[in-house]
């Protein structure tokens, strides 16, 4: 049965429905056990599961990512909470050069089944270290698997799909996007990792966005389309694997392409996105593959100065607008 | 506390077995068969071993930088170890770890590891699924007096303790933190003065002695299984070889008397005497191991030596695992759109 539930509570159930399905998975983390996390993620979790598989940590992100990755190796599926993206970097020892690394480095010996989950994503006014999207970062690890859903149906699917994964997973709440509502099947269910999504069907220019963004480039799809330009909207959903495939076929149908993130232009995943259409669909494309992105500083402070960084509607229609005005092939 | 002859002898073998592996190795390194970084663990070699033997195979260990005494130490085998230092598809890695990374699960063994500091808190990880589990195993974790400077260390004892792991922590303070003395990087002397701020007890053993070593794991290892949480050993030891590769007088950071004097108290020689006196055995028993385990190292050259290199096309195979998981046999709606 479906009906509507937030995105943070289709994250709780998807946590909720494979813990009672699989006594090897715990959590552990910040403030999830009797708060049930700063984002209410976890809430409940503890009371039904108990402090033995949902476990207050001390406020320690490299020993949180080292007790998953050390659980992980001895046979249990963690799922361990890094409250803020952010904090990712405090623990990056831990997620890069350990777990990452260890079935590699221990010839395939090794496995580690554990999904790491944060908070993700700006527009709230909370500065510089606890806004930022730093996708790109993770995604350059060989090793890590990269998910950020962009609706409450593709939450729970991802996030179920995240906890069977044998590989580490990291698994991204874009911050804005928690209260939102949308139709969740009652019963469990998967979303295959490294599958896009095509949000919105188009014809004449694609564009490639997810979590947060993905949303407002549906807004503007839509008021695009009254004046006859047709978008197709693309979510990768998984940042890594990245469905090339997917984005690739678009633009050999709309010859045009705009990617839209809300982490920084330079080196961010849109630099790959167009890097990969340049590589297999040069001949397909129309005009330079568009980027919509925050420019090169700090997330800013100030509502003023944070709503001018992100990408907003109105980036987003000119960039649109701007490779359909390159003439056609 | 008193062993018996087949404890005491286990410890000997597991001394000289890694004493061999490590001095092969480092002619091998000097014949330049080894490709990489090589540290070796001799003089440290009761540290391991005293430990090792108070552990079950399913306990688990994670390591250092200074790795391969602790895998010789927990079971691990000379063939594939030796195949994994010369870089070989045998080896316990596939060669795609080396020294720095060696391991073997099968012996509980989760890895040297080339960041310091980094294993404690997979220690605590290994410890809570055991404590999760409920099934009468601890986890060690060895690290040296350096790391335990580093912010992962502390994480760890700290998580470790507050939530009453079956964890051991065994610091190897031969000190020296790579080429600096410990006095310059910390105001205090001994490493177990930190137990206390974690809330677990701390003990100091003589490093070069592996029956303090051995009695002081055994304890440890009880309290743990009691429920009574994590404790830290700390071993006085020393590395008779350099920090990396096999240089062992001079340099400028250490005088040759006092490397000769540590020698003085090699950790094997000085067991075996007290053994030959104690009447417990014989030298000429001692002899026949050293005998037999240097018979074992050649043999484990010679196989690393014949040994395939890694195909190139090896360089993907492992980054992920494909295997869905195992228990998962309910229906995916595979691909449903929103």
């Amino acid at each position: 049965m479906t009906r509507k539930i937030g995105y943070v509570q289709a994250f709780n159930e998807a946590v909720r429905q494979e813990m009672q399905a699989n006594e090897d998975i715990f959590c552990a983390g910040e403030d999830i056990g009797g708060f049930g996390g700063v984002f209410q993620s976890y809430a409940g979790l503890q009371k039904e599961f108990g402090e033995r598989r949902v476990v207050d940590t001390p406020i320690s992100e490299q020993a949180i990512i080292g007790l998953g990755v050390g659980a992980a190796v001895s046979g249990l599926r963690p799922i361990v909470d890094i409250m803020f993206m952010d904090f990712i970097a405090v623990a990056f020892d831990q997620i890069i050069n350990q777990a990452a690394k260890v079935k590699y480095m221990f010839g395939g010996s090794a496995e580690v089944p554990m999904t790491i989950t944060t908070g993700g994503g700006g527009g709230l006014s909370a500065a510089a270290q606890h806004s930022q999207s730093l996708e790109a970062l993770i995604c350059h690890i060989p090793g890590l698997k990269v998910v950020y859903p962009s609706n409450p149906y593709d939450m729970k699917g991802l996030m179920t799909s995240c906890i069977r994964e044998n590989n580490p997973t990291i698994m991204i709440k874009h911050k804005r996007l928690l209260g939102m509502q949308g139709e969740v099947p009652e019963e469990p269910y998967s979303i295959p990792l490294g599958k896009a999504n095509v949000l919105r069907e188009g014809s004449d220019v694609t564009v490639v966005s997810w979590a947060k963004m993905a949303n407002d480039c549906v807004d503007v799809a839509e008021k695009l389309e009254s004046e006859g330009i047709s978008v197709e909207v693309i979510d990768p959903r998984t940042m890594q694997p990245l469905d090339t495939d997917t984005i690739v076929e678009s633009v050999k149908k709309t010859n045009r392409v705009v990617v839209v993130h809300e982490a920084v232009r330079f080196a961010g995943l849109g630099a790959e996105v167009a890097a990969q259409i340049q590589e297999e669909a040069f001949d397909h494309l129309d005009a330079p593959v568009g980027r919509v992105a925050a420019p090169f500083s700090p997330v800013p402070f100030s509502p003023v100065l944070e709503s001018n960084y992100l990408p907003s509607p109105d980036k987003i229609t000119d960039a649109i607008r701007s490779v359909l005005a390159r003439p056609g092939a | 506390m008193d062993f018996s002859t087949d404890v005491l002898m286990d410890m000997h073998r597991r001394m000289v077995r890694i004493r061999l592996f490590e001095e092969a190795a480092g002619k091998l390194a000097e014949a330049a068969k080894l490709p990489g970084f090589l540290h070796l663990y001799v003089g440290q070699e009761a540290v391991a071993s005293g430990v090792c033997a108070a552990l079950d195979d399913e306990d688990q260990i994670t390591s250092t930088h200074r790795g391969h005494g602790h895998l010789v130490a927990k079971g691990g085998e000379f063939k594939p170890m030796m195949a994994e230092l010369m870089a070989k598809s045998t080896g316990y890695n596939k060669g795609k770890g080396g020294s720095m990374h060696i391991s073997n699960l099968d012996v509980g063994m989760l890895g040297a590891n080339g960041i310091v500091g980094a294993g404690a808190p997979i220690a605590v990880g290994a410890g809570f699924a055991n404590k999760y589990r409920d099934n009468g195993h601890v986890s060690a974790s060895f690290f040296g007096d350096g790391s335990t400077n580093i912010g992962a260390f502390h994480e760890a004892a700290n998580m470790a303790c507050a939530l009453q792991l079956p964890v051991l922590f065994i610091c190897e303070n031969n000190e020296y933190g790579e080429f600096t003395p410990r006095d310059k990087t910390m105001a205090i002397t001994d490493i177990v003065d930190r137990a206390a701020g974690y809330g677990m007890p701390g003990v100091i053993v003589d490093g070069m002695d592996v029956v303090a070593i051995h009695e002081a794991a055994l304890e440890a290892k009880e309290r743990a299984l009691r429920g009574d949480g994590p404790s830290l050993i700390e071993a006085k030891t020393y590395r008779f070889y350099n920090h990396h590769g096999v240089q062992n007088l001079g340099l400028k950071y250490r005088t040759d008397d006092e490397v000769e004097l540590w020698k003085q108290r090699d950790p094997i020689f000085t067991f075996e005497d007290r053994l030959i006196e104690a009447g417990t055995t014989s030298r000429d028993e001692f002899d026949a191991v050293w005998e037999e385990l240097r018979a074992d190292i050649a043999e484990a050259i010679e196989f690393a030596e014949d040994s395939p290199m890694p195909d190139p096309d090896q360089i993907l195979v492992d980054v992920y695992t494909d295997t869905p998981a195992s228990d998962d046999n309910r229906e995916q709606m595979t691909g449903a759109a929103s």
